[in-house]
């Protein structure tokens, strides 16, 4: 339920932010018609808290009515996107506009899966100025269905923006399910809608499965000291966000095209009460991201000197990589901070996660011990690095780095 | 202005060990800290107050002995002292959290900047700063670096991949705070903690900031954890060593088997 009341002081903010032109004034107060979804847009505009919705519903809400398994489409600009994160590729269509995140197609893959178990439908959510073809990358990976909504003022990311759209077109078609990335984008966006659905959000799932028709969502905690299992047994959507490389991607099926829905929402552009002023990228490797890079090579004190380090550069090109560094490699400016895996850095998951002259203090490990396979080089055979390595090897990091990028180069003819 | 800085007691994770034998979480003795993210917030808010003179109130929910992350605030020189503690608040997840802190600003009054730690380090869930700031229906930016405050509008500079961007807000708004590279945590003096302790520091319950029961603790929380167990161990790396020349056709021959090279 929703209602207004008296304090509404008929200012008229709450009108034009209505994606669903639900709201007029009538004698000064604002009146809200049956076209009304529950959305909040009203609620979050409203200068004295007039406008209220009532939670009592969401306690007695008929979760049998919630089908479906959505993921949310993240854009990005195509110099954001690191060189090595492109796996699968996208087609040249994609290259005008910004381009599909790869997490997309990761929570895609995994989307599928949950999908099928369930006999449902798997729909990828997409807001943009502009489409340029989406629907077909999106499809490949497995997408029944494309929710788009078209609209200028979709030009880029605004969370107050973003999630009224969603909310809105989750009170439309109530899906069971929604995923998100763990970025920058997705861990502002999944926990503003969550909270204003009143339904459950994990953060950071590294598995999921359906569990008697509920969302299984198992996650570390503490640093990755333990897992836990999460379960939201009384509301709908399920919400969970996933990192980037932690899901496996699904060979893409190109052909399999999936259905475009467009969805009309008003956008005021009142809502963007948040304005980039100015964007900065730094350097030109730092479109590089560590967290959807494939391999990494890092590098910790045992590299001691700048121009070694510069070795593992030369390595990362050899094999596809990304440059990471450890804090005390940070710290004694051997790389800059952009580069740091770990607590106070990134946090990574790599397959391959090559390490040279890092010991492994706990901060450091619990950034990166999700890779898939690492190797771990450094001289003391009791370095912590080698407890969660799967290969060791004992030796001087900063001798072997260089004979290690003869070696590529030899065999690479 | 008045801005309120929303602080969190948490292990200190660097500290936290694991039982070998059972793999489980050895919680005795682990030190309790403020959060991390969360001192950079109050620093922040600290270096606003400085130039502005802007009166801060240092917010934290938790059991009674969180209260020592609401007094670590007043020793840095916030005003006054909110501890949010009733056991109707226990096993509170991020909604029920966000709720109750919501609540509780709405009791404080006219807040103009809400601060608060981009994540805390034991949960890492960055949640609960974004449900504040819906359910107070004002805008959040979050990864932030840097605040500088001009009237009413707010200049904020945040991370995004790969870089950072420049945004512009008004009061009130919340933002999420995450410590820039140069970044160097103080510690409040011996007499500055002497003089805190004559701050007030208050501490309500879920009936003094009106907060309702079923949106509360485990029962109002939308998440449940069904199960808590160790990660899945792995297993010891298989070592090797030699000179340098042999480390290197070992790395080739790992690098090749686990498809990484042809």
């Amino acid at each position: 339920m929703i209602n207004v009341s008296p304090k509404c002081i008929g200012c008229n903010k709450c009108v034009p932010v209505c994606p669903f032109a639900a709201i007029q004034l009538i004698d000064k107060k604002a009146v809200i018609n049956e076209a009304c979804t529950l959305c909040g847009a009203c609620v979050q505009v409203c200068p004295v808290q007039a406008i209220e919705i009532s939670r009592e519903e969401t306690a007695t809400r008929d979760l049998g009515g919630y089908k479906g398994v959505w993921v949310f489409v993240e854009l990005v600009e195509d110099r954001a996107v690191g060189g090595a994160a492109k796996e699968g590729g996208q087609p040249a269509h994609a290259k005008q506009g910004r381009k599909i995140r790869p997490v997309t197609f990761e929570l895609l893959s995994i989307g599928r899966k949950l999908a099928d178990q369930l006999g449902e439908e798997l729909c990828a959510v997409l807001l943009t100025d502009k489409n340029y073809g989406y629907e077909k990358d999106l499809g490949a990976y497995g997408a029944d269905k494309v929710y788009l909504v078209e609209n200028p003022e979709l030009y880029e990311y605004n969370t107050d923006i973003f999630s009224t759209a969603i909310v809105a077109l989750t009170h439309k078609h109530k899906p069971s399910i929604m995923l998100y990335g763990a970025t920058i984008m997705g861990r502002d966006l999944a926990p503003r809608v969550a909270s204003s659905l009143y339904t459950g959000l994990t953060a950071d799932c590294t598995a999921l499965a359906i569990k008697d028709g509920q969302l299984l969502q198992s996650r570390p905690a503490f640093g990755g000291n333990i897992m836990a299992d999460i379960l939201s047994p009384r509301s709908r959507p399920q919400m969970s966000t996933v990192r980037p490389n932690v899901m496996k991607l699904s060979d893409p099926i190109y052909g399999k095209i999936a259905v475009t829905v467009r969805e009309d929402i008003k956008i005021d552009k009142g809502l963007r009460r948040v304005k980039v002023l100015e964007r900065k990228l730094e350097k030109a490797d730092a479109g590089v991201k560590l967290d959807e890079a494939r391999v990494i090579v890092s590098g910790g004190r045992g590299m001691k000197t700048k121009e070694r380090f510069k070795h593992l550069e030369e390595l990362c090109r050899l094999l596809g990589g990304v440059v990471g560094a450890s804090r005390g490699a940070v710290d004694m400016g051997l790389k800059d901070k952009t580069h740091q895996v770990g607590q106070s850095g990134t946090t990574v998951s790599p397959k391959l996660y090559l390490s040279f002259g890092i010991s492994g203090a706990v901060q450091h490990i619990v950034g990166m011990k999700a890779s898939d396979v690492i190797v771990a080089v450094n001289n003391d055979p009791d370095a912590p690095i080698f407890n969660v390595a799967k290969y060791g090897i004992v030796g001087d990091a900063h001798e072997i780095a260089p004979k290690l990028i003869e070696a590529l180069k030899k065999r690479k003819p | 202005m008045h801005i309120a800085v929303c602080v969190k007691q948490v292990p200190d994770s660097t500290e936290v060990k694991i039982n070998p034998e059972t793999g489980t979480l050895i919680r005795a003795g682990v030190p309790s800290i403020i959060n991390p993210y969360d001192h950079f917030a109050l620093q922040a808010a600290m270096e606003l107050k400085a130039a502005h003179g802007f009166r801060v109130t240092v917010v934290s929910m938790g059991p009674p002995q969180a209260r020592s992350v609401v007094q670590m605030g007043l020793a840095l020189g916030a005003d006054d002292g909110v501890l949010l503690s009733d056991m109707a608040f226990a096993g509170s997840d991020t909604w029920s959290t966000s709720y109750a802190l919501a609540k509780a600003m709405k009791k404080i009054g006219k807040v103009d900047i809400i601060l608060a730690g981009m994540q805390a380090i034991d949960g890492d869930t960055a949640q609960t700063g974004p449900g504040i700031a819906q359910q107070l229906g004002i805008p959040q930016v979050s990864f932030c670096v840097k605040v500088d405050v001009d009237g009413r509008k707010l200049i904020v500079r945040r991370l995004i991949d790969g870089g950072h961007e420049i945004v512009e807000t008004r009061a009130p708004a919340l933002l999420t705070m995450i410590m820039p590279k140069d970044y160097v945590s103080k510690y409040p003096s011996f007499p500055a903690v002497h003089s805190s302790l004559k701050k007030p520091c208050h501490t309500w319950s879920a009936a003094d900031i009106g907060a309702e029961a079923q949106y509360l603790g485990l029962k109002g929380s939308p998440t449940q954890v069904a199960k808590i167990y160790p990660p899945p161990q792995r297993e010891k790396a298989a070592m090797s060593g030699g000179s340098s020349q042999e480390a290197v056709e070992k790395i080739l021959e790992i690098l090749a088997r686990e498809n990484f090279v042809e």
